[in-house]
Formats: C-alpha cells, sequence, structure tokens
C-alpha cells in the first residue's frame, strides 16, 4: 500500500507483459530445430550479438544513475545519462538491424520455416519494445528541457526505468535462451 | 446457390425419412446417436457416462430442491412482521461438509476414468484390421495397408474384429500442403478422434453387429464442414472378405459404346484438366496410388458419395459432374479445393456418366 | 447524472458537462459505466439476429436459407460478438460504474485510459464488423483455429486484429481496476471487508491481466501468418496447429472464468439483500473465486481431448477439470444458505439471481461430464457443448449481469425499473432459455454435430424435432428482449422514484445520492466492517438479530448541504487531479474530461485496416497516429498522471487504515 497509482499501473501491466514474452519463447523453444531446410540456430553470432547484449544491459546501469541524479534534483546530470541510455539502446537496436539483415541475407527470412517466423517475431516485438523505450527516454528528455518535467518529479524517470529495466531483463532470457542455449546445444 | 440447393435437399429429405422409419424399425442400428453404443469402443465410455449422468442428476435434485425449499419456506409472507430474520454469517462444519463431498465424489468418479482412459487408447492385443483415414476437403479416404485397397466415405469393416484407425489430413493428394484438422467420429462404434495434418492419430473402433453405422467429421473445417460425412459398413467375416476380393480386382474396360467413349473423356478432356488428373481407375497395370480425388475404380459398390451426403445414381450422378457445387458447395475456383466445374457438354456427360456406372 | 461540482476550467481540455460532446469527452467513471452498457446492447442485439439466423437455418432439416458460406461467418461473429463484444464489456460496465462507488472512491485511477478503454472497445466492434462490407466477416469460428483460419477465404485477418484491439482495451481496463481497487479503498475498507464483487472483479482483472497477452501472442502468430506469410502453423512446413490451440485455451478456459466470475460477484451481492441476511460464508466465497481463478490456468487442454494428447495428459487435464467443481459448488452452496432462514424478497433483481444459481448449476454439471475423458470423445463439438456452454453463459453470466441491470439502475438514474416488467421478463427468458438450450443436450447426444450450416435429415425425427423447439425458444427470447428493452427505456423517465437505498442494501454504493452525484461522495466513508452501508442501518443484538439504527449514524455521509467531516480529501492523491468545488467551496479532485482519448483510439482504426491488408502505409498511419495522440494526452493540462504536487506527499486514503 502507499505505492503511487501509476507506478503500481507499471508494474501491473509489466506482469502482463512477461507472459507476452513467456508465450512467444515457448513457441521459439518449440520450432527450434523445425527450420524447414533453412538455416537454423548456427546461423548466430555469438559474440557479436554478446557485445550488442552487454551495451543494452550496461544501459540499465545509466538509466539507475539518470534516476538517482533525478532524485537529487539534478536535471542537467539526469539528461546526460537518459541520453546514454537511449544512445545504448540505439546503439542495440543497430545491432539487431544488421544482424536480421545479415540473416535475410544469408536465407534466414521471415517466411523461411517456423524457427525463423518464431525467432523474428520473438525479437521484433522486443526489438519493438526497445524501440518504445527510446522514444519514452527521448520524451522525458525534452520535457525536462521544456519544464514538463520538473526536478521533484522523478517518479516519472523511475517508471520509465522500470519499463527500460524490464526490457533489458527480458533480454537476458531472450538472449541465453534464444541464442546462447541452442548454440551450445547444436554445437557441444 | 439457393435454387441448387433446392434441388438437392428436398430429395435428400424422403431418403432422410426413408432412413428414418427404417431405423425405426431396425431398431438402433444405423443412427449417429451416442446413446445406442453398437461396439465394446463405445460401450465402456456410454456406460460410465450412464453413472456420472446419474450422479449429475442427483446433485441437479439435490440443488435445485435446496433452492426450491429455501424460495417456498422462507419467503416473505404477508403476515410478516418486518423484522429482520436471524443474521447468520456462515457455519465452518458445513462449508466442510460441501467441499469435502464434491471432493469425494470427484475422486471416485475420477479412477475409471482414468482407466478408461489408458484402455481405450492402447493399441488392441487381439488380431486386428488396420485401416488408414486420410482427411481431406470434405471427404475422407480409406486405404487398407494389407489389401492395397482404396476406397472413400464408406469405410467396410468385419464384425467382432477390432479396427485401429492410423489418421491423418492431407489435401491434396496426401501431402501436407494447405492440409487442415478434421475429426473422425462414428458415434456408434467410438468416440471422435482429430486428424491431424503433420501427425498421425489412432482410433479404436469395432462393430459388433452388421449395419451401417453414421458419422460426421466432426471438426469444422471450412465452408463445407457440414458436407463430410462418413459411413461404416460392418458385415460378417465372410461378406468383408468377399468386399475386399472384389475391391482387389481392377476395373473392367469398357470395349465400345459411350462408355468407352467415357472412358476417353476420362482420361482427355483436351485443354481442361483430366478426371484422371486428380482420380485414379485402377486397371491392373502399375500401382494403385492416393490421388487428389477419391478412388473411383469401384465407385458403384458405394452407396452415396461426394462426402456421403446424397445417393449415389445417374441423375445425381450427372448433376455432380455437370455443376458439382450445387451439390457440395467447394469454391474450386477460388482455393483449389474439391471438385471443379469443367464445363462438360451433354454429349461428354452422358458418356461420362456411362462410363462411371460401369465401376462397379 | 447530475453535474453538481462545478469545474475550474483549464486552456485546452474540454469543459461541457452536457450534451453530446460531455459524453465523447468524459473521464467520468459511471458515464462511460452508461456508455459501455449502451453500446453492450447494440451488440447484443446484432449477435441475437445473429443466433435467429442460425436457428432460422436450423429450424428445419435440409434447408439453406442462408448458404453454408453465410453462415459460416455468422456463426463465427455470433461467438464473437457475444463473447467480446457482449458479456466483457458488460462485466467492464459494472467495474466502471461500481468498483468506485463500491470501495468508496471518487474514480478509478486513470480515468482517461478509462474512457480509452471504451473507445478502444467500441471502435473494435465496429472493425470487426466492418469486416461484413470489406469481403466478408470471419468464418473459421470464434476459436480460429489455423491451418483453415490462416486461408485467405476465412477472412481471418479481422478476427486476429480486431480481437487484438479489443485485447488492448481489455488490458488497460484491468491495469486500471487492478490498481483502483489496490489503491483507492476508502480508509478502513480492508481487503476482507471489501464486497464480494469487488473480490471477483479483483480476480477477474488479473485474469484479464494474465490470460490477455497468451492470446496476444497467438493472434499475432495468426496475423503473420494470414498476412506476412510466417510460418507459425503452417504444416508444409513443420508448423503446428496444435500451438495455437495450446494458446488460444490457455487465455480460452481463463476467458470463461473471466465472463462468469463478475456475474458471480453480482449475485453474491444480489442474494444477501434479497434474503436480508448477509451472505453466507463471505470468506469461503472470496477463496473459491480466487481459487477458481488460480485452477483455472491448469485446465486449458480439456478443449482438445479429441486431438493429439497423449493418455497421460488427458488424465491430467480431466482430474484438474473435474475438481474445479469443487470452488463452485462451495459458492452455490454458500448462494443457497444465504437464503436459508432468510426472509426473501422476490424482485426482478432476486429472481435472476436465484435463476442465475439454478441455471449455472446445469450448465456446470454438464461441464464436469466433459471432462469425463472417454465420453468427451462423443460430446466434443456436438450439441452437447452449446448447450453447456449457452447454459453457464446465458444462463450464468447473462442472467447475473441482467440481475445486475435491474438491481443498480436506480442507482444510476433514480429511478426503478418496472416491477412487472421485470417479472415478466425474468419468467419469458428463463422459459426461452430452457426452450433455446435445454434440448440442445439431447440433440447433442443424439449426434448432431457443432458449427454445421445443415441439419441433416439423416439424425432422425427426433433430433429435427428438438431443433424446432430450440428455434421457436428464440421468438420467446426476443419478445422477452423487447419486454426487457421496453422496461428500460420507459423507466428511464417514466420509473418510480426510487429514493436513495431501494433495496435496504448493504454496500456503500448506497450511501450516497441515487442518480450518483458528480463527485461520487460528497465526503469519503470511513469503513468499519464489511457490510458497511448495513451496519450503518442496523445493528445486531446478542442473539444475531438484527435491529435498526437510528438515523444520522453515518457520521461521515454528508448531505447536500456539504458540511464536511474531516477524512473528505484522503483520496488527494496526485493522481486524480482535475479540481472541482464542492458545495462548500472545498476542493474536490474530479477528473478532467478530454478529448484525447477518443481522438487517440481513431488511429487504431488505419492501424487496424494496415496490419489486416499487409499495408505497411496505412499501418505507419495508425502507429503515428497513435504516438501522436499519447503526446497530445501528455501535453494537456492538468491531468490525471501528472505529478505537480511534490513526490513523497502522503499516498492514498486506504494508507491510513492498516
Ligand atoms: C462462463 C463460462 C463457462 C464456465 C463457468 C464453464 C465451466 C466449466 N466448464 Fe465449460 N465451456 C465454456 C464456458 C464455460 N464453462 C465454453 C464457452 C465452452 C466451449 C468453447 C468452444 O469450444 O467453443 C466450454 C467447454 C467446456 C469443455 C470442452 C468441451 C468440448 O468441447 O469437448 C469442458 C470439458 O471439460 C468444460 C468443462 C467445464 C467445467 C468442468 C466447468 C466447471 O467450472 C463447472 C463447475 C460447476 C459445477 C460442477 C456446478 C456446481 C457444483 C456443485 C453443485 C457441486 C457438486 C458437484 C459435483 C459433485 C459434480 N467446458
Ligand atoms: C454469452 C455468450 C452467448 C450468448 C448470450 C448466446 C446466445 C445465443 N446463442 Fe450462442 N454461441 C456462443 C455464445 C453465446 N450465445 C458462442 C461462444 C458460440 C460458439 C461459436 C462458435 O462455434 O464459433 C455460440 C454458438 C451458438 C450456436 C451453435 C452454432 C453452430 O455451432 O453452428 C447456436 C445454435 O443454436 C447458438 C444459439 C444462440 C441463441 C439462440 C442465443 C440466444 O439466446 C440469443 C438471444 C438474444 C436475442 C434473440 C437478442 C434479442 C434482442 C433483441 C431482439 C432486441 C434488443 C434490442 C436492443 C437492445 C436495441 N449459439
Ligand atoms: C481438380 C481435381 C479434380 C478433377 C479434375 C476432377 N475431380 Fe472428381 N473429385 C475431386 C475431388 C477433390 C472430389 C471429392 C469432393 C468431395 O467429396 O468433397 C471429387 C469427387 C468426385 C466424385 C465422387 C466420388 C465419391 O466417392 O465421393 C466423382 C464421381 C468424380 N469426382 C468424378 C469426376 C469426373 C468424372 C471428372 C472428370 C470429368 C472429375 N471427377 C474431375 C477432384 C477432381
Ligand atoms: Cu472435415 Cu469438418
Ligand atoms: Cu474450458
Amino acid at each position: 500500500m502507499g505505492v503511487d497509482h501509476r507506478k503500481l499501473g507499471i508494474w501491473t501491466f509489466l506482469g502482463s507483459e512477461f507472459l507476452f514474452f513467456g508465450a512467444f519463447v515457448a513457441a521459439y523453444l518449440l520450432y527450434l530445430t523445425t527450420t524447414a531446410g533453412g538455416p537454423g540456430v548456427e546461423i548466430f553470432d555469438i559474440p557479436f550479438t554478446s557485445i550488442s547484449s552487454f551495451v543494452l544491459l550496461m544501459s540499465s546501469l545509466t538509466m539507475v544513475l539518470a534516476h538517482h541524479a533525478h532524485t537529487q534534483g539534478d536535471l542537467r546530470r539526469m539528461r546526460m545519462w537518459i541520453l546514454a541510455t537511449a544512445g545504448q539502446g540505439m546503439v542495440f537496436l543497430g545491432g539487431q538491424v544488421f544482424e536480421f539483415n545479415v540473416f535475410v541475407r544469408e536465407g534466414l527470412t521471415l517466411t523461411t520455416s517456423p524457427f525463423a517466423s518464431s525467432f523474428y517475431v520473438l525479437t521484433g516485438f522486443h526489438g519493438a519494445h526497445v524501440f518504445i523505450g527510446i522514444v519514452l527516454l527521448l520524451s522525458l528528455y525534452t520535457f525536462s528541457l521544456t519544464g514538463k518535467v520538473k526536478p521533484g518529479q522523478h517518479l516519472k524517470t523511475e517508471m520509465i526505468g522500470l519499463y527500460w529495466h524490464f526490457v533489458d531483463i527480458v533480454w537476458v532470457v531472450i538472449f541465453t535462451v534464444v541464442y546462447l542455449i541452442p548454440e551450445i546445444a547444436v554445437l557441444g | 446457390m439457393r435454387e441448387h440447393h433446392e434441388s438437392r435437399r428436398p430429395r435428400r429429405r424422403s431418403t432422410g425419412l426413408l432412413l428414418a422409419t427404417a431405423l425405426v424399425l431396425a431398431g438402433c442400428s444405423g443412427d449417429q446417436s451416442a446413446l445406442s453404443p453398437a461396439g465394446p469402443y463405445a460401450q465402456d465410455p456410454h456406460d460410465l457416462i450412464v453413472i456420472v449422468t446419474v450422479i449429475a442428476l442427483v446433485v441437479f435434485v439435490f440443488v435445485q430442491g435446496l433452492i426450491i425449499y429455501s424460495v417456498v419456506k422462507f419467503r416473505t409472507r404477508k403476515d410478516d412482521d418486518g423484522s429482520l430474520p436471524v443474521q447468520v454469517h456462515g457455519n465452518t462444519k458445513l462449508e466442510i461438509v460441501w467441499t469435502m463431498i464434491p471432493a469425494v465424489i470427484l475422486a471416485v468418479i475420477a479412477v475409471p476414468t482414468v482407466q478408461m482412459i489408458f484402455s481405450t487408447m492402447e493399441e488392441p492385443e487381439d488380431e486386428h484390421l488396420v485401416v488408414e483415414v486420410i482427411g481431406h476437403r470434405w471427404w475422407f479416404e480409406y486405404y487398407y495397408p494389407d489389401f492395397d485397397v482404396y476406397t472413400a466415405n464408406e469405410m467396410v469393416i468385419p464384425t467382432d474384429t477390432p479396427v485401429r484407425l492410423e489418421m491423418i489430413a492431407g489435401d491434396p493428394g496426401h501431402s501436407q500442403d494447405s492440409a487442415v484438422i478434421h475429426s473422425f467420429w462414428i458415434p456408434a462404434l467410438a468416440g471422435k478422434q482429430d486428424l491431424l495434418p503433420n501427425h498421425t492419430t489412432f482410433l479404436n473402433m469395432q462393430a459388433d453387429e452388421p449395419g451401417t453405422y453414421l458419422g460426421q467429421c466432426a471438426e469444422y473445417c471450412g465452408l463445407s464442414h457440414v458436407n463430410m460425412r462418413a459411413r461404416v459398413h460392418a458385415m460378417e467375416a465372410a461378406d468383408f472378405d468377399q468386399w475386399v476380393e472384389e475391391q482387389s480386382t481392377p476395373a473392367e474396360v469398357p470395349d465400345g459404346g459411350p462408355e468407352a467413349e467415357g472412358r476417353e473423356l476420362f482420361h482427355d478432356l483436351g485443354d481442361r484438366q483430366s478426371c484422371a488428373a486428380c482420380h485414379q481407375v485402377w486397371e491392373g497395370d502399375g500401382a494403385r496410388s492416393p490421388s487428389q480425388g477419391p478412388d473411383l475404380t469401384h465407385l458403384m459398390s458405394r452407396d452415396e458419395f461426394a462426402g456421403a451426403i446424397v445417393d449415389l445414381d445417374e441423375e445425381t450422378l450427372r448433376q455432380w459432374l455437370a455443376d458439382p457445387n450445387s451439390i457440395k458447395p467447394m469454391q474450386y475456383e477460388v482455393n483449389g479445393i474439391g471438385m471443379p466445374d469443367l464445363d462438360l457438354t451433354d454429349d461428354e456427360l452422358d458418356a461420362l456418366v456411362a462410363y462411371l456406372l460401369t465401376l462397379q | 447524472m447530475s453535474n453538481t461540482a462545478e469545474k475550474t476550467r483549464y486552456s485546452g481540455r474540454p469543459s461541457s458537462d452536457k450534451g453530446l460532446v460531455s459524453w465523447l469527452t468524459t473521464t467520468d467513471h459511471k458515464r462511460i459505466g452508461v456508455m459501455y452498457f449502451i453500446t453492450v446492447l447494440v451488440f447484443f442485439t446484432l449477435g441475437g439476429i445473429e443466433s435467429g439466423l442460425i436457428r432460422w437455418q436450423l429450424a428445419q432439416a435440409e434447408q439453406t436459407p442462408l448458404t453454408e458460406e453465410i453462415y459460416n461467418q455468422v456463426f463465427t461473429m455470433h461467438g464473437i460478438t457475444m463473447v467480446f463484444l457482449v458479456v466483457m464489456p458488460l462485466s467492464a460496465a459494472f467495474f466502471n460504474y461500481l468498483i468506485p462507488l463500491m470501495i468508496g472512491a471518487r474514480d478509478v485511477a486513470f480515468p482517461r485510459l478509462n474512457a480509452f478503454s471504451y473507445w478502444v472497445y467500441l471502435f473494435g466492434g465496429i472493425f470487426l464488423y466492418s469486416s461484413f462490407l470489406l469481403g466478408g466477416a470471419p468464418n473459421a469460428s470464434w476459436v480460429g483455429y489455423p491451418p483453415i483460419s490462416t486461408e485467405a477465404v476465412s477472412n481471418m485477418g479481422f478476427y486476429a486484429v480486431g480481437l487484438n484491439i479489443l485485447g488492448v482495451s481489455s488490458l488497460a481496463a484491468a491495469v486500471n481496476f487492478i490498481v483502483t481497487i489496490l489503491n483507492m479503498r476508502a480508509p478502513g475498507m480492508t481487503f476482507m471487508r471489501m464486497p464480494v464483487f469487488i473480490w471477483m472483479s479483483l480476480v477477474t482483472n488479473f485474469l484479464v491481466l494474465f490470460a490477455m497477452p497468451i492470446i496476444a501472442v497467438a493472434l499475432f502468430m495468426l496475423l503473420a501468418d494470414i498476412s506476412f506469410g510466417a510460418q507459425f502453423f503452417d504444416p508444409a512446413t513443420g508448423g503446428d496447429p496444435m500451438l495455437y490451440q495450446h494458446l488460444f485455451w490457455l487465455f480460452g478456459h481463463p476467458e470463461v472464468y473471466i465472463m462468469i466470475l463478475p456475474a458471480m460477484g453480482i449475485v453474491s451481492e444480489i442474494l444477501p439483500v434479497g434474503s436480508r441476511k448477509p451472505l453466507f460464508g463471505y470468506a469461503a466465497v472470496v477463496f473459491a473465486g480466487a481459487a477458481i481463478g488460480f485452477i483455472g490456468f491448469g485446465v486449458w487442454a480439456h478443449h482438445m481431448f479429441t486431438t493429439a494428447l497423449g493418455p497421460v495428459a488427458r488424465s491430467a487435464f480431466g482430474l484438474t477439470t473435474m475438481f474445479i467443481a469443487v470452488p463452485t459448488g462451495i459458492k452455490i452452496f454458500n448462494w443457497v444458505f444465504t437464503m436459508w432462514g432468510g426472509k426473501l424478497r422476490f424482485h426482478t433483481p432476486m429472481l435472476f439471481s436465484i435463476g442465475f444459481v439454478s441455471m449455472f448449476v446445469i450448465g456446470g454439471l454438464s461441464g464436469v461430464m466433459h471432462a469425463i475423458v472417454p465420453h468427451n470423445a462423443q460430446q466434443h463439438d456436438t450439441y452437447f457443448v452449446v448447450a453447456h456452454f449457452h447454459y453457464v453463459l446465458f444462463g450464468g453470466a447473462l442472467f447475473g449481469l441482467i440481475a445486475g441491470v435491474y438491481f443498480w439502475f436506480p442507482k444510476v438514474t433514480g429511478r426503478l425499473m418496472n416491477e412487472g416488467l421485470g417479472k415478466v421478463h425474468f419468467w419469458t427468458w428463463l422459459l426461452g432459455f430452457n426452450l433455446v438450450f435445454g434440448p440442445m443436450h439431447m440433440s447433442g447426444l443424439l449426434g448432431q454435430p457443432r458449427r454445421t450450416a445443415v441439419l441433416p435429415a439423416e439424425l432422425g425425427g427426433t433430433v429435427e424435432l428438438y431443433n424446432l423447439i430450440s428455434s421457436i425458444g428464440v421468438l420467446v427470447i426476443t419478445g422477452s428482449a423487447l419486454v426487457f428493452l421496453y422496461n428500460l427505456v420507459t423507466s428511464v423517465r417514466k420509473g418510480q422514484i426510487a429514493g436513495q437505498d431501494p433495496w435496504d442494501a448493504r454496500t456503500l454504493e448506497w450511501l450516497t445520492e441515487s442518480p450518483t452525484p458528480h463527485v461520487n461522495f460528497y465526503a469519503i466513508p470511513t469503513v468499519t466492517q464489511r457490510d458497511e452501508f448495513w451496519h450503518r442501518k442496523y445493528a445486531e443484538d446478542d442473539a444475531g438479530r438484527a435491529v435498526a439504527v437510528p438515523a444520522g449514524a453515518s457520521e461521515d455521509h454528508v448531505p447536500e448541504d456539504g458540511s464536511g467531516s474531516g477524512d473528505r480529501d484522503t483520496d488527494g492523491s496526485a493522481g486524480d487531479a482535475g479540481h472541482g468545488d464542492g458545495a462548500d467551496g472545498e476542493h474536490i479532485h474530479m477528473p478532467d474530461p478530454s478529448y484525447w482519448p477518443l481522438v487517440q483510439t481513431l488511429g487504431f482504426f488505419p492501424a487496424g485496416y494496415g496490419m489486416v491488408y499487409a499495408n505497411p502505409w496505412l499501418f505507419g498511419l495508425g502507429l503515428l497516429w497513435l504516438v501522436v495522440g499519447v503526446f497530445g494526452w501528455i501535453n494537456e493540462p492538468v491531468a490525471e498522471g501528472d505529478d505537480d504536487e511534490p513526490e513523497d506527499a502522503p499516498t492514498p486514503a486506504t494508507a491510513a487504515v492498516r
């Protein structure tokens, strides 16, 4: 009790999101080897994705710093960390776009196989979440400049942070389940 | 499409009525009811559900009795003094009672239920016949691997022998392309079992008495789902052997007259798709093989056709060839499913029908 | 619905409180509830007309007044309409109107989000129905199994997108109601003092929260297959149609409890009032409801007993399914014993509530019969199943919800519905309903399959007779529905004035005036007991006998003159801004109206059609529209969700009490 409406709302919403991604991950696992002759998990470039995953992971850190700055009422530092977070998000997204392009050239498209469909739709939806997160961060940045977001209102930063951390955590799960474990299983 | 239906429906209605009277006379054989099981695989679940129904009825009577009693007994009477009734908030003992009793009842029902799930699904121990069932839009195809026989719509089985159906959905031919889910269901012989596009499922069936058992595709499969009916003819072992014998002989090749002409057309319709592109009439050479449409080698040995929805006679056959959609909407033009309208001329129709009638 | 509070006006926010614009821009939970209700009436009529067409087609054997093609669209739309456009939103209508009132709050946590939910629901419904004009409605049944549903001829793109739009509505509403219930209860309203309806609403909205994303996933996959050539369910490349079935029912079974629990909540409120006794075993009813919600997630495969499920899975799901009868039974017996020993008054809401208990038991028992797996193979996809789910949905959910309509109509309008007509409605409704669906038990066991466009004459004369009876029953229901409609329309103007407490009720919503004033409560009540309102009227003596308390005991209920008590502003959370003046000049925070929910949600049309027709431009336009909408929303001056007040201001009402 005593939690702000909006914070409770975000938590509730994120509870729902967990099942959303859970169902996609389940589908992906079901289709792990259903490649219809097309490329399978061996196509993944683990080192590359590890790096972009690391960047995304680090963005959680900057997000924390941004929130901390905001609680201190330091909007200038808060803005800096917000930009850093959004920037890392963009790097991650760029990596994903690049990765998708490579995969498509190697013959893995949405229509290739159930494996391909579930890979693209799962990671694509995650990418969309990152994208929304970036839009939120940039809006926060702008609003803090225009005075719409005031030094005392760190709840806004906190909520966007909650969302951002969630998207991050989901990526940790996806990276492990989608990339790492299958790849190890196939190679080992 | 409406008037086409009207031309078809009234005729069926009379068949239906006839059938209904026949049923009444012949007892229960031949209907599509889950209440008149005609073999062990239908009988066992039936006996179980009778027990459960009785329990359900007891619960029903008890609960409705309580409701009616309360309504009558505790209604506010005319001479009510306006005071409030005793404010009871609950009673833990009662609470426990009506948690435990249903739980116990259900536990008792659960035991035979689980046993029967296993006993009805496992492969029969006795010697049994295997029939492969392939679900198409919108007809069932049957293949007897032991005898290399194909037939459609009407399955023939020997009595007193367990039959194990191995089922899959496939359209066209047996390919998985554009196959959809169906469900094979002959209530008097067994419960239903779905046919899936990429996965073989099994169903056990057995008929105790000779007779015809009605059924229907029970999983919604699109436009003509309703027109995907099924039959099982159960016959004594000797009759069954004879049936197999007949089905295993090649079709006779007519040696003249319109029948021979029809055979020509069957294999060559000029720039239109030939019948043989989708139907096999096996004349002894080569293997019998599945095709996009039903095997027609012994077409006339069947009573009904087109998904067992109409009687197989000259007139209806002609209508089918002239305008298949009037008997069964299929929309071949839109999605390539079912039997196309091949714009046959009257002469062609005469010849083709004459030929088909020779396929005894 | 008089609007007593005069508002401080903010530039950029609509301010009228009368006329069309005030309805289009309202963020008042009461008005939104009413709008839900009226929209539901329209969709119910459509769904009813569709069911009439179904029954017309099946009235006689071998007739096809509708072609197979049309019939398939009609039964599909009937199912979708009744489930997603009638029962669920009708429950939402009650959530909207009642949750804030019953917990002693002034509005929901996010008023604009609430308006958003409504408009999304309306537009989702219109979107679905627009398919009739755009090449045909969906025709692969309300469960939409692939592979048929992925074929172009099935028109299921509209289904996949339309249901997802409606899902957005439900999800937003669920978040809103959950936060409202958890955060905005009046001081003293602990969990175990919440009315059962609130409990059931909470459980239901958690079910929505966890079930909706699952169907969203299933529908996105379906859409990807339909519109973008993905391979999720295409057997040709190894796609597994069973995956869809699992996902659908993992949502679908909780969904049926989403439909029944609100009705159970309503009945749990009405039966005690009609019996003049508290609910028997409050705690048991609450826990049973929560248990049903939990177990509800573990039974889904009972819709798939005839698929490729192996014997172990069949057994497991058969068992879990059966045992859901236990918590349900607890509720049934508690309701019956609520009546036991009471002094029953048979006003229309009470009649419908008793009807609910009685009819639901029939549907529940046939449900248990489905769970007898070996025989499920005989019942599945026959009219026996159709009978089952109409008994629980119509005899259950709809009876309960209609009971609620009669019960709270005076709360909304200040007038009672006509009792005589109400009784006519009840008895014809009961009769018609049983005529329609009773015979289906038999015709199903006699072999009539569902989703079939023609009644085959082969099934025999008995089955034909049953079908004829069913079809005649629809006429009775239609007549009955017209009586109901007439009663609704005339009672709004001419009904007998209800007064504040027409039923001698028990819960907080009756503590305030009827029709409910704009601010709901002039002063937020402090709750000291379960059934607070009742206890302000009566005290129990040692023998458990209730005696009336002299009027005026309700110390914090401030009449019109508005001499407020101290706990007035306890809901002044940062959330609900918008300011109104109480009669005494004190600030009461009421949400401002807003254009944005309406304007923004219109973006779902381009987005939706863009997805159905795989048109990136249209989709992009819709997306842009929605995003711009969000910014319009954020930029609106002072609204809920704007923390102009410092962060660490004391938080909501309820904190005070624990
Ligand atoms: C409001 C909606 C609702 C509710 C509440 C229920 C409740 C139940 N349902 Fe139902 N069901 C549907 C809506 C609902 N259902 C729908 C829409 C379908 C079809 C979907 C489709 O295919 O289109 C369906 C289909 C369906 C099936 C699949 C049928 C098939 O297609 O083969 C099954 C199978 O087990 C089932 C079981 C149950 C059970 C066991 C309950 C239980 O919760 C019922 C429990 C209640 C009682 C049992 C009565 C009260 C209890 C007592 C008085 C105690 C004593 C009782 C005993 C000892 C038995 N339902
Ligand atoms: C809550 C849900 C609900 C409700 C209330 C109903 C109500 C009715 N249903 Fe429904 N039905 C479903 C949910 C529901 N149904 C579902 C989920 C399916 C499965 C679909 C599928 O297989 O995919 C189904 C399928 C279904 C079938 C099987 C179709 C088939 O398998 O081929 C049939 C057949 O008779 C049927 C009949 C009816 C009838 C006669 C009513 C009647 O009781 C309706 C009565 C209502 C009216 C007659 C409307 C009257 C109102 C007016 C006339 C005026 C009011 C006016 C204003 C407010 C302006 N329904
Ligand atoms: C494109 C494929 C195709 C062609 C060409 C075609 N058919 Fe068919 N035919 C079918 C299919 C598919 C069915 C099954 C339809 C159903 O029952 O749903 C069928 C059914 C039939 C049946 C009913 C069989 C039964 O037992 O139900 C007959 C008879 C028949 N076709 C004859 C012909 C003749 C004669 C021709 C040529 C003039 C012909 N068909 C050409 C596909 C075809
Ligand atoms: Cu095949 Cu229905
Ligand atoms: Cu269910």
